[in-house]
């Protein structure tokens, strides 16, 4: 006798391992989909596969020892990460007996080199996404594009990625001769450059249908869970802390901030695009303001640091915006040369915790393209 | 609103017994001052959830967003540092909660703010704070097992995991 036709189709929920080594998962993360046919029923991530305990790590360095770390938190943007420990301490230790005065010209070169990483930061992110939607082609170009910053970078600082160049009191070396007609060149070939990328995926047909509606997080529910950055801005929030709360010299530049509007995939994509033409728009300005000011000729790129670094006692919270989002450290200082505890509020972690609900009843190759969608980097969320 | 002025609204509001003082920089001394940025409103532990909740929907408050949660290690006592801003006015505050380092535990604002989920689990894997009421307290960013505290000031890392040398 035959089996009765509804027995003979029972379906039964699947769980899917994805990761920990999946390309579309930029870097180690492992889901664990509890899955109905196609159907997401939930999402649950999997953290920490790259956790070295870099707060442990701080505990035991002297300050200037540090920034190296930071580098290693998120590899992407590592300009970023170290302006916003060395603004930490920095401010902590402009409240003691002992300041420190950042000479002008290194307060341009930080927005510079801060910007130019945005921009490799905002391309990786680009690249990627193509890839995990299924277009090749934008990674090409993607990555020929960073290559050129990488190279501008590995000549001023002599690495390519985990740079240790921005420091306590200024930065490690001056621009090398010539350079500034070199980024000027890079600026002008870079700037109708995002046009290109977006004739190439951000009006492709396929893409929008992949995108658009997809993985929709309001404003509240943004700041409900912690959401920064691009993310953020994406939902219709014009919040960015270089408006915001200017640190550094953000305050003397032209920039707008770029929003989205229904806070889908396609609106984060698109905040990143429109930020790399602001970005130029900033790097330009900072150079046309170090030639008004006669500082290309000048030699002082780093304040007078002399000694042990040793922060007045106390505890004190920064946060700066990184490509990511709010990038926030938490230093508590004992008097000492060595911090007490360090904490970083890292964007990707807050970004990354609010998957698991936005998955649910979406089908699986929509997480993907929400993972892509929130930028996010493993080496920062572990730590 | 300044940290000194949302410190005094909450003392209106709770009375000393749960908001038991305010920590603040100490510059009296130019040669070694204390810095705290932003000052630090001391809450019992125990009301920590509702001080969390009435910090949120609070009119004149209105801190709406989590920005970091820190877990430190004082020695006799660990703490919690709550660090809030308020995307509607502008300011911001932060609390703080001290516990005994024998009894660490802390009642859960994951419910206040959803962000908090996720840093309560990772000040729990790492500086083994009990948050109590938390939905999920998994180990998060330590594998499933493993010993210790590590952020702790006395941690000492176990001999072996599961077989391995550690380290390694």
């Amino acid at each position: 006798m035959a089996e009765p036709a509804t027995r003979a189709l029972r379906t039964d929920t699947m769980v899917l391992s994805m990761g920990p080594q999946h390309p579309s998962t930029h870097g180690v993360l492992r889901l664990e989909l509890m899955t109905d046919g196609e159907v997401v029923q939930d999402a649950i991530p999997h953290i920490g596969y790259l956790h070295r305990n870099f707060e442990k790590y701080a505990e035991n360095l002297t300050y200037p020892q540090i920034i190296p770390y930071t580098d290693r938190m998120d590899y992407i943007a590592a300009m970023n990460n170290e302006l916003g420990f060395v603004l930490t301490v920095e401010k902590l230790l402009g409240r003691g007996p002992r300041p420190v005065e950042v000479p002008e010209k290194a307060e341009y070169i930080r927005v510079i080199v801060c910007e130019l990483n945005r921009i490799a930061s905002h391309l990786l992110a680009f690249g990627t996404y193509g890839l995990d939607i299924g277009a090749f082609t934008p990674f090409l170009y993607a990555f020929r594009d960073r290559e050129t910053i990488l190279e501008l970078f590995e000549e001023l600082s002599g690495a390519r990625l985990l740079y240790n160049y921005i420091r306590v009191g200024g930065v490690a070396r001056d621009f090398p001769p010539e350079f500034h007609h070199r980024l000027r060149r890079f600026l002008d070939y870079f700037a109708p450059q995002v046009d290109v990328y977006d004739t190439l995926l951000s009006n492709n047909k396929i893409f929008l249908e992949r995108t658009t509606g997809i993985g929709v997080l309001g404003v509240d529910d943004c700041i409900q869970n912690g959401w920064t950055g691009p993310n953020i801005r994406g939902a219709g929030l014009a919040w960015d802390l270089r408006k915001e709360e200017p640190y550094s010299i953000y305050d003397r530049f032209d920039f707008a901030i770029p929003v989205g509007k229904n806070g889908d995939c396609w609106d984060r994509y698109m905040v990143r695009m429109n930020e790399m033409r602001e970005s130029v728009k900033i790097a330009r300005q900072a150079l046309d303001q170090m030639e008004e000011r006669g500082l290309l000729e000048d030699e002082n790129f780093t304040a007078n640091v002399r000694g042990t670094l040793r922060p007045p006692a106390g505890e004190i919270y920064m946060r700066t915006e990184t490509p990511r989002g709010d990038l926030g450290y938490y230093i508590h200082s004992d008097g000492s040369d060595r911090p007490a505890r360090v904490k970083v509020r890292s964007p990707c972690f807050t970004a990354l915790s609010a998957l698991r609900d936005m998955s649910r009843g979406l089908l699986i190759a929509d997480v993907v393209a929400i993972i892509g969608s929130i930028d996010i980097v493993m080496g920062e969320i572990d730590r | 609103m300044t940290p000194e002025e949302i410190h005094d609204h909450l003392l209106d509001r709770f009375g000393g017994d749960v908001v038991t003082g305010l920590v603040q920089s100490d510059e009296s001394d130019p040669k070694s001052p204390v810095i705290y940025d932003p000052a630090q409103s001391m809450i019992g532990a125990s009301a920590i959830a509702d001080v969390a909740m009435f910090c949120r929907d609070d009119d004149a408050l209105r801190l709406d967003a989590l920005m970091c949660l820190s877990a430190l290690d004082r020695g006799a006592h660990l703490s919690v540092v709550y660090n809030l801003h308020s995307m509607a006015h502008g300011h911001v505050a932060a609390l703080r909660v001290d516990v005994p380092r024998t009894a660490a535990v802390v009642p859960s604002v994951e419910r206040v703010w959803t962000t908090a989920s996720w840093h309560e689990r990772e000040a729990h894997d790492l500086m083994g704070i009990a948050f109590s009421g938390h939905s999920d307290l998994r180990p998060l960013i330590l594998p499933e097992g493993w010993e210790g505290y590590p952020l702790r000031k006395d941690y000492e890392a176990q001999e072996y995991y599961r077989g391995m040398k550690v380290p390694f």
